[in-house]
């Protein structure tokens, strides 16, 4: 039987109807973080390229910012998604919930508008204020972050508020915690100081315990939960291993901080607190990924949701190579002598953010697609052998590991000669920019982007047409969401 | 299915629900107590972080062997562009060049003590750059530079040039105030091997 499955909100409960809304700003957001990254990508090599007009630093901050922003509408989609069904009850503020993304939205907006219309302004706190604030991955102006904090606490509340007024639960305990302090993080970053020591101490405090402490438990939590939509693991398995790696995440993740106090100004004991618990950083991902592994194992890998389940196994790989493998190479301030501000660290960057986080909110993409189309089986049963998104999936990942060498290869070029060798001069540096193997390795770096922008165009493709003609397993099937 | 009394203690829920929370409050605590006293140490005015003055006065970076590491090294008078500040005027300056700094973006080509974006130099020790040429000059250089780097650039060979940033006289002076008073904060001995201008 051929079923036209059209997306049709009414397969949705409230919290998946705001749900959708942060995804599709996801996928938007993703969109430009990809085109960015080319513009930026095609100026490291060819400089006169938009020289002037759009300058490298500009579409770099886009490219950074657009990632940071997607992924955090993801994360937020994510959680309203599960909540209803996690909570056992209705989401406590549906207008709230609008509000905030709305608000979140149009402020992203104005945003990305000032950035590329007006991009830089003169030496004063205005510009701070309304224009942009300088400070690596968090450049949004100060209007911006008191918005952002706005709509994080009215996320906050609807979440606690639901968990509250329903079923509390272990994942309940760690997600509100977990947002609470992501949330609380933030206003680390919110002030200005004219010492770059004591700016960048702060600055950390967000950077790192975002990304390698709060987001890392928040995607414990989404794991925990989708390993029992998609293969049906046990709650008590997943909750207990769920405080396992709260337990190593932030055991190791939290003075793990240190690794970025080696050489800001920071006192010299951070070189030993930073190197000791920053190494253990990759063991909660080595338990993260047997875990995910393990129960898919366990249930022979049978899914009704192919995709998200594949893009879950991405995560666990990915997470476990980008943030543990390639952050452990460098995280030893020894080592991190010599490969501190070098291509090292974007090589690490690209595969962590992609490997942790963006394929974990694909995987949610793949999830809500499928409930949005009325909970249709998107497993082997897809009539066109799923192959959009095998190929996507494969594009994608191709993309984001061959960056990622490309980029290793021209790091352990610009650390030998600029660092080792010649001592981190400027004309050290530019000897380094100008060595062949460096330029080639560029040079693939872009091979490598471009490969991953037809990845991502073959994925909207897919996520706008899985399911729509797809051949139903059952005459009755499963609601997930019950 | 396994019975919940039949689990070994360190299996189960309850002792990792307990460690979460215990290994949590305990690695936070620690790090709340570090962070009282690193930003003591990393105040302006510290060993580690001069006062903003220190433009005033010649700097250097050296190897100190009983550390085995590089370390500025803070030397005679010497005043930028010929004037000594008093602590006010000096911060007024520095908070000036801070805010160009940020107002510009100039962390998203740069790096500044090693963190940024890797499309342009490193702007840690720039004040103490060999590519300067000599001390007598560099002043002027770094000002011509900042004011115009389109027709003043120095790329070996990459072609990757500074856009024109609109600075005015005195954002790029406070710039060259901010690169000066960064390039003596005690950095842990990084960048290591650096070779300064000739002193």
């Amino acid at each position: 039987m051929i079923n036209m499955h059209t997306l049709n909100t009414i397969h949705l409960n409230s919290g998946q109807k705001i749900a959708i809304k942060y995804f599709s700003m996801a996928v938007v957001l993703f969109v430009v973080q990809i085109v960015f990254g080319i513009l930026a990508g095609t100026q490291f090599n060819n400089p006169e390229f938009l020289y002037q007009i759009i300058d490298f630093n500009v579409n770099r901050m886009v490219h950074i910012n657009a990632m940071i922003i997607w992924l955090l509408y993801g994360f937020i989609g994510s959680v309203y998604w599960l909540i209803e069904d996690e909570a056992k009850t209705e989401l406590v503020g549906k207008k709230l919930a609008n509000f905030g993304f709305w608000v979140l939205t149009i402020a992203v907006l104005v945003v990305v508008l000032v950035f590329l219309f007006i991009q830089s302004g003169e030496g004063s706190y205005a510009s701070i204020w309304l224009i942009n604030e300088g400070r690596e991955y968090i450049e949004a102006p100060r209007w911006a972050d008191i918005g952002i904090v706005f709509v994080m606490l009215i996320f906050f509340y609807n979440i606690y508020a639901t968990f509250i007024k329903g079923k509390w639960s272990g994942i309940a305990g760690v997600l509100v915690l977990d947002l609470a302090a992501l949330a609380g993080v933030y206003l680390a970053g919110m002030f200005y100081s004219d010492n770059i020591s004591m700016d960048q101490f702060w600055w950390w405090w967000v950077v790192h315990l975002w990304v390698e402490a709060t987001w890392e438990v928040l995607v414990g939590c989404i794991m925990a939960w989708v390993l029992m939509k998609t293969i049906n693991a046990d709650r008590r398995i997943v909750t207990t291993w769920l405080y396992i790696e709260v337990t190593l995440m932030l055991g190791s993740g939290i003075l793990g901080l240190g690794h970025h106090y080696f050489w800001i100004g920071t006192p010299e004991y951070w070189l030993t607190i930073g190197g000791f618990f920053s190494a253990l950083e990759p063991i909660p991902l080595v338990a993260m990924l047997v875990h995910a592994l393990y129960d898919s194992g366990v249930k022979n890998f049978k899914s009704t949701n192919n995709p998200a389940l594949a893009w879950l196994i991405a995560h666990a790989f990915g997470n476990f190579f980008g943030a543990g493998v390639w952050g452990f190479f460098q995280t030893l301030p020894q080592i991190n002598l010599y490969t501190h501000g070098t291509q090292w660290t974007a090589s690490h960057g690209h595969l962590a953010f992609f490997g942790a986080y963006a394929t974990i909110n694909i995987a949610m993409f793949y999830m809500a697609i499928q409930v949005w189309r009325g909970n249709i089986h998107m497993g082997s049963s897809l009539i066109d052998n799923g192959w959009k998104w095998k190929t996507s999936l494969a594009l994608l990942n191709i993309g984001v590991v061959g960056m990622t060498i490309a980029m290793l290869i021209a790091g352990y070029k610009q650390a030998f000669i600029e660092r080792a060798v010649e001592g981190s001069t400027w004309s050290g540096y530019f000897k380094a920019q100008s060595d062949p193997s460096f330029l080639l390795a560029m040079d693939w770096r872009m091979t490598f982007g471009w490969i991953m922008a037809l990845g991502l165009i073959i994925l909207i493709w897919d996520l706008i047409t899985i399911g729509s003609h797809s051949e139903m397993k059952n005459n009755k099937p499963k609601l997930l969401s019950t | 299915m396994i019975k919940k009394d039949e689990i070994i203690w360190w299996a189960s829920e309850n002792f990792w629900k307990k460690s979460a929370i215990f290994v949590t409050g305990l690695m936070t605590l620690v790090l709340v107590l570090l962070t009282f006293d690193t930003v003591n140490k990393i105040t302006a005015g510290s060993k580690r972080v001069p006062a903003y003055t220190v433009i005033n006065n010649q700097i250097d970076y050296k190897y100190n062997k009983t550390r085995n590491m590089f370390e500025p090294v803070i030397g005679s008078e010497s005043p930028l562009f010929g004037n000594m500040l008093t602590a006010e005027e000096a911060e007024g300056l520095i908070n000036l060049g801070k805010l160009t700094i940020q107002a510009k973006n100039c962390m998203n080509c740069h790096t500044l003590l090693g963190n940024g974006a890797y499309y342009a130099p490193d702007l840690t020790k720039a004040w103490l750059d060999p590519g300067w040429g000599a001390k007598s000059v560099r002043e002027t250089l770094m000002l011509n530079f900042l004011m115009d780097p389109e027709n003043n650039a120095r790329t070996f060979g990459t072609n990757r040039k500074m856009p024109n940033l609109g600075l005015t006289e005195a954002e790029a002076k406070s710039i060259i105030a901010y690169l000066k008073w960064m390039s003596s904060i005690d950095t842990n001995g990084f960048p290591t091997n650096f070779k300064t201008i000739k002193q």
